[in-house]
């Protein structure tokens, strides 16, 4: 159980940033990838605003097969197999089209749901009594697996390949499963992650609920407003990001570059019971995963430099941070910085966690803080907790060891992690 | 499209063939003998995507029992001139 896991490649399609040199500038400097949308608009939604990251279908040419890619149409494996490969190759590892499975090696990358828009065609298909013309391209890309299944695949994985679902825990929850595995000693190495496509039908619904954004449809870059006493509601993003995880001595044995290492983390539900339901959490158990995931990872609460919260700017903001408070004690001098991603990007549901991952990957590497934007007018409740001071609205480049990220989805599913800097300390 | 000889048949099928198959040269050297699966690589699930393609391109609908038997190129350009041929009775 002594074996350590680091990080080693980062691959990201995210709405301020496609791949991690845009990305990482676009979360420097406070960059919205938030958008006004006019499909939106065109279907009546009471949010006319989301993230979609700018993507050249036509580079997936550069990734997969001719004959895999004629027949493609999943925007969400589309997004994964980019970062995915990316994240990859980033890791200093080459494309072997062909030769054995690499046996060391396994996959955990999740998604909510597969291409509505895939599903749409097949329906409409089969209810013009058309299902002969369907063909052999739809099936893979309408699992649940489709994503995971391209990814591997076109890298010969041959360990544990599997795709998790646990809503808006998804992404971090993929980014634990991995590091399970090669802590356990099952793998020596995993390609973890999550994908999401921002299609109307899922976001739609969400709508319906009334959780979305709806009052800066005119001024976009402004929607997402976590922590601000005008937040009303989280934008519609989507996305992918991958990270390759390594087993320490097999990282060093191929003179792999370490963005961090991962020390812990925990996941759990509430169960959907005292006060935790389908839709909220029961503080009690996210509570009980935060705390758990330090003391897996054998940090105090005194060690947090930073904490990368799930806070999508809805009303749930407030109780994320009192859960914070409890899970952390008495013994800190102070609240952690703390920001939230999602002020740039939306929130990209299943994605959200593994593209916050891989934004936590690149501030410890980098050694910087990413800023929230929208934060002007902070919640006035929060700021009563914490002050305002510990979200910054600027980058700040300052030393950070250990950054705590947590996620949390319907379900009552909660994740976190406990990341830190990487100390050849043996 | 109503009448083709059998060469025109296989330049169009080639077009068919050709975003099922890595081997361009071997594509393109095609012959009554080719195998769709042996020589050109296509994946065995692909078929049914070639067959739909052709019944677009040829206007013409093959049969579950007629597909089966298309695995050589030879066969595809039989049973594609028989459906056209029937089609015009």
């Amino acid at each position: 159980m002594n074996r350590r896991v680091v990080v080693t490649g980062l691959g990201v399609v995210a709405p301020n940033g496609t791949g991690v040199p845009d990305f990482l500038h676009a979360i420097q400097n406070g960059v919205s990838g938030i958008r006004f949308n006019p499909q939106y608009e065109a279907l009546n939604f009471h949010c006319q605003v989301s993230g979609i990251p700018v993507f050249d279908w036509d580079h997936l040419k550069n990734y997969v097969t001719e004959v895999t890619f004629h027949g493609l149409k999943g925007q969400g494996i589309g997004y994964a197999i980019k970062a995915a490969l990316d994240a990859w190759k980033d890791a200093g590892n080459t494309l072997q089209p062909e030769g054995d499975p690499l046996w060391d090696t396994g996959c955990v990358f999740g998604n909510s749901v597969s291409d509505t828009v895939v599903i749409k065609d097949i329906i409409a298909r089969v209810d013009a009594k058309a299902a002969k013309k369907l063909g052999s391209r739809v099936i893979e890309q309408v699992m649940n697996s489709g994503a995971t299944a391209y990814v591997s695949g076109r890298l010969g994985l041959g360990n544990k390949v599997i795709t998790n679902s646990a809503a808006c825990a998804t992404g971090s929850q993929a980014v634990l499963m991995g590091f399970e595995y090669i802590k356990f000693g099952l793998a020596k190495r995993m390609l973890v992650g999550s994908t999401e496509h921002v299609d109307p039908y899922i976001f739609g619904a969400f709508d319906s609920m009334r959780v979305l954004s709806r009052k800066f449809n005119d001024t976009p870059e402004q929607a997402s407003r976590p922590m601000s006493a005008t937040a009303g509601g989280f934008v519609p993003g989507s996305g992918a990001g991958a990270l390759v995880l390594e087993e320490l001595d097999f990282a060093l044995a191929r003179g792999a570059t370490v963005y961090a290492e991962i020390l812990g983390g925990a996941n759990n539900s509430g169960g959907q019971r005292n006060g935790g339901s389908m839709t909220a959490p029961n503080n009690e158990g996210v509570i009980k995963c935060l705390k758990e995931a330090m003391t897996n990872s054998n940090v105090t609460p005194k060690d947090i430099d930073v904490i990368s919260g799930h806070l999508t700017a809805t009303m749930a903001d407030k109780m994320e941070i009192r859960n914070w408070i409890a899970a952390l004690g008495n013994d800190i001098n102070r609240f952690p910085v703390t920001n939230s991603l999602k002020s740039m990007i939306g929130h990209c549901l299943s994605a959200a966690g593994s593209v916050e991952c891989v934004a936590v990957a690149l501030e410890i590497f980098h050694q910087f803080i990413h800023p929230n934007i929208n934060m002007e007018d902070p919640n006035p409740e929060i700021v009563d907790m914490v002050g305002a001071d510990v979200f910054p609205t600027t980058c700040l480049r300052q030393k950070i060891n250990v950054v705590a990220k947590a996620n949390f989805g319907f379900g009552d599913i909660n994740t976190c992690l406990i990341f830190s800097k990487y100390e050849n300390n043996g | 499209m109503k009448t083709m000889d059998k060469q025109t048949i296989l330049d169009e099928l080639r077009k068919v063939l050709a975003p099922y198959t890595e081997n361009k040269e071997a594509l393109n050297t095609i012959n009554e003998h080719t195998n769709l699966i042996k020589d050109l690589k296509i994946n065995s699930a692909n078929i049914i995507d070639i067959i739909i393609d052709a019944e677009t391109r040829y206007d013409i609908e093959i049969d579950v029992d007629s597909a089966e038997k298309m695995s050589s190129v030879g066969s595809c350009i039989a049973i594609i001139m028989e459906k056209m041929q029937e089609k015009q009775c």
